[in-house]
């Protein structure tokens, strides 16, 4: 052992330890995963059962965590060793983690495609029955409940992120804080509720209308607004504010023109995060939005439906055809996480044109 | 255009704890003034209080009087903007604008404030900034970058521009150059030399060479213990605060017996 590592140590500066070469991980890696894959061809074989990916996964990782720690230990010594096994651990999680966010996207995408056609984005479900339809009434539905929603919790969130942060003292801004919180947790078929019994005050017992979807899903996105804006203020450094008002600014347009601007990028990204934690929101859409097979364009009247209503109601209701209803089911989802996507891609695009430079 | 600051009596005060006890001094128009002591004695308190950035601060306020050419700062109904427009202040940290470039950075406090100006003169505007900060020649062919991207010096260099493109009677330094290499100390403190025939300048100082080097009278501050407020202890001539002074502690705080 020692006689094959001297030569190349006396070679090399002093400095350097004993290094695993960078394809013996891998090597480990290999070897665990077959001795995994030839224990549950043991087991598939001695009990009958089907061969196990699973257990292929969960011995190979356990070995090749065993292992590299071991030999790690022995030629790197103990820190790189304890290195190994935490970034093994690491990687591991990460892929779990990642196991069922695929599994998703890929179920979704296989199922959905059955139904990605132009039909699809083109029509709505009126007068359909069986196969056929489209869901342009619950995109339209969906896009302009969200837009909404947005219109009223982003300017309630932003401000009432700037007066916590920048005005808030005593009593009143810790009951704005704690009653933030306590919005946070509001379920949302509470938050539909409410918005019907408020709209029902003003236009009757069975009131249905897409604006009081939008009530709705602003009580679930004003808190997260709130916290994400006040994150984000609180990151811009007091040197700024402070530069700002030693010129001469007033403290308004110091928060207007220099704190806001700073923050900006986070900010767009908060905002974003909640309409997406919104837009597939079903239970109070359900309550006071309703369904309907009918465009409708007008957000103050009538019922409007909306993607994950949709999708719940073709699954929940199918008619003789069911497969034509699941289809479309899964479009209606599939297009639903492509909207979120856009928006994502959107905010990065924004943030990106808005962060502070740094130039250097 | 440079004006006279008269303090008296003045106690600052951080919520419950008073920071700075009893400070009057005459700060003479088209001087520097240099305030020393030892760390946490309240030479950036009092500084601060100059043009009622101290108030800034939650829970802070003063006691006392700051008159500018006669006018009491703390008077009623006196609006804060307006004496901050009039007395501008560099920070120990230089604090350019992220979100601006350089041309915006000297331009902050015209457009941060609305103000409209013709491009020309804004150009006009951003050069003699400029020119006055020493900085021309290093940055006139980049006014469009974003002003982080300088290096600290000129960083700090550019804010000085900018509180000076303002136009104040008064100037307030709270260390420029303690994050400065001596090249660029000597840079600004060249200009400091050169806006005192503009400008009223208090500058505060760790540094006994630079005190003695650029100011023309110094204020040494002192405090009895933690937890105790500070207190101005002698105010005098540079000169003879660093030769011949007339209270013991100030002789050995100026040749390193103590702080
Ligand atoms: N924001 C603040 N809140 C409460 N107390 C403060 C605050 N800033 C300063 N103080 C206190 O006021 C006293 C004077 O502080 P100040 O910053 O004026 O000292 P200084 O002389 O500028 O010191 P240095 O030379 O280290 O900058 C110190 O006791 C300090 O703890
Ligand atoms: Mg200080």
């Amino acid at each position: 052992m020692t006689t094959t590592i001297a030569p190349s140590r006396t070679a090399q500066n002093p400095l350097t330890a004993g290094q695993l070469p960078p394809w013996a991980p891998w090597g480990l890696l290999g070897v665990s995963l077959l001795i995994g894959a030839a224990i549950a061809g043991l087991i598939a074989g001695a009990s009958g059962s089907d061969f196990s990916v699973v257990i292929v996964g969960l011995v190979g990782f356990v070995l090749y965590l065993v292992s590299v720690t071991v030999v790690s230990q022995l030629i790197e010594g103990g820190r790189k060793a304890a290195d190994r096994l935490v970034t093994g651990l690491v990687v591991g999680a990460f892929l779990l983690a990642l196991i069922p966010l695929i599994s998703l996207i890929v179920t979704v995408v296989v199922n959905g495609a059955a139904r990605f056609d132009l039909q699809f984005f083109t029509w709505t479900m009126r007068n359909i029955v069986g196969e056929g339809g489209g869901v342009l009434h619950a995109i339209v539905g969906t896009v302009l409940v969200t837009l909404w929603a947005a219109i009223i919790s982003v300017p309630v969130g932003i401000f009432t992120a700037i007066y916590l942060v920048e005005y808030g003292r005593g009593a009143l801004a810790k009951a704005i804080t704690f009653f933030v919180d306590v919005m946070t947790g509001i379920p949302s078929i509470v938050a539909g509720l409410f918005a019907y019994a408020l709209f029902a005050l003003f236009a009757g017992e069975g009131v249905r209308s897409g604006l009081g979807g939008a009530v709705a899903l602003s009580l679930l996105m004003i808190p997260t607004v709130v916290r994400s804006t006040e994150e984000m203020l609180k990151l811009v450094p007091n040197d700024l504010r402070e530069a700002s008002l030693a010129l001469g600014v007033p403290k308004w347009l110091t928060i207007a023109k220099v704190v806001l601007p700073t923050a900006l990028a986070g900010i767009v990204t908060g905002v974003t995060l909640a309409i997406a934690r919104v837009i597939g929101e079903t239970a109070p859409l359900l309550i006071i939005a309703g369904f309907t097979t009918n465009m409708n364009y007008n957000v103050f009247d009538g019922r409007m439906m909306t993607l994950p209503v949709f999708a719940y109601n073709q699954y929940i209701s199918p008619g003789v055809q069911e497969q034509a209803y699941f289809d479309r089911a899964w479009s209606a989802a599939l297009v639903l996480i492509l909207i979120v996507m856009i928006l994502n891609i959107g905010a990065r695009v924004i943030a990106h044109f808005f962060a502070p430079k740094s130039g250097r | 255009m440079s004006k006279r600051i008269e303090i008296n009596d003045l106690d600052i005060y951080y919520g419950a704890f008073k920071a700075v006890e009893g400070v009057s001094i005459d700060i003479e128009p088209r001087a520097v003034t240099a305030f020393i002591g030892p760390s946490g004695c309240g030479k950036s308190t009092v500084l601060r209080s100059l043009n009622r950035m101290h108030e800034v601060i939650a829970g802070a306020y003063v006691d006392g009087e700051v008159l500018l050419d006669g006018a009491n700062l703390y008077g009623p109904g006196v609006d804060p903007v307006n004496v901050r427009r009039q007395i501008g202040m560099v920070f120990q940290r230089p604090n350019p604008f992220p979100t601006m470039t350089i041309r915006e950075n000297v331009l902050a406090g015209v457009l941060l404030n609305n103000r409209r100006m013709s491009r020309s003169d804004q150009d006009d505007l951003v050069e003699r900034s400029l020119r006055g900060a020493n900085l021309w020649n290093e940055v006139k062919d980049r006014l469009g970058v974003p002003g982080s991207g300088l290096s600290g010096g000129q960083q700090q260099r550019l804010c000085i521009a900018r509180a000076i493109a303002v136009s104040p009677d008064v100037l307030l330094m709270d260390e420029p150059c303690s994050a400065l290499d001596p090249i660029s100390t000597l840079a600004i403190e060249d200009l400091i030399e050169e806006l005192k025939t503009e400008y009223t300048i208090v500058i505060v100082t760790h540094n006994m060479q630079q005190a003695s080097r650029v100011s023309d009278k110094t204020a040494f501050f002192n405090i009895a213990g933690t937890g105790k407020p500070g207190k101005l202890i002698e105010f005098d001539e540079t000169a003879k605060i660093f030769s011949n002074p007339s209270v013991q502690s100030t002789e050995d705080y100026v040749s390193g017996r103590f702080g």
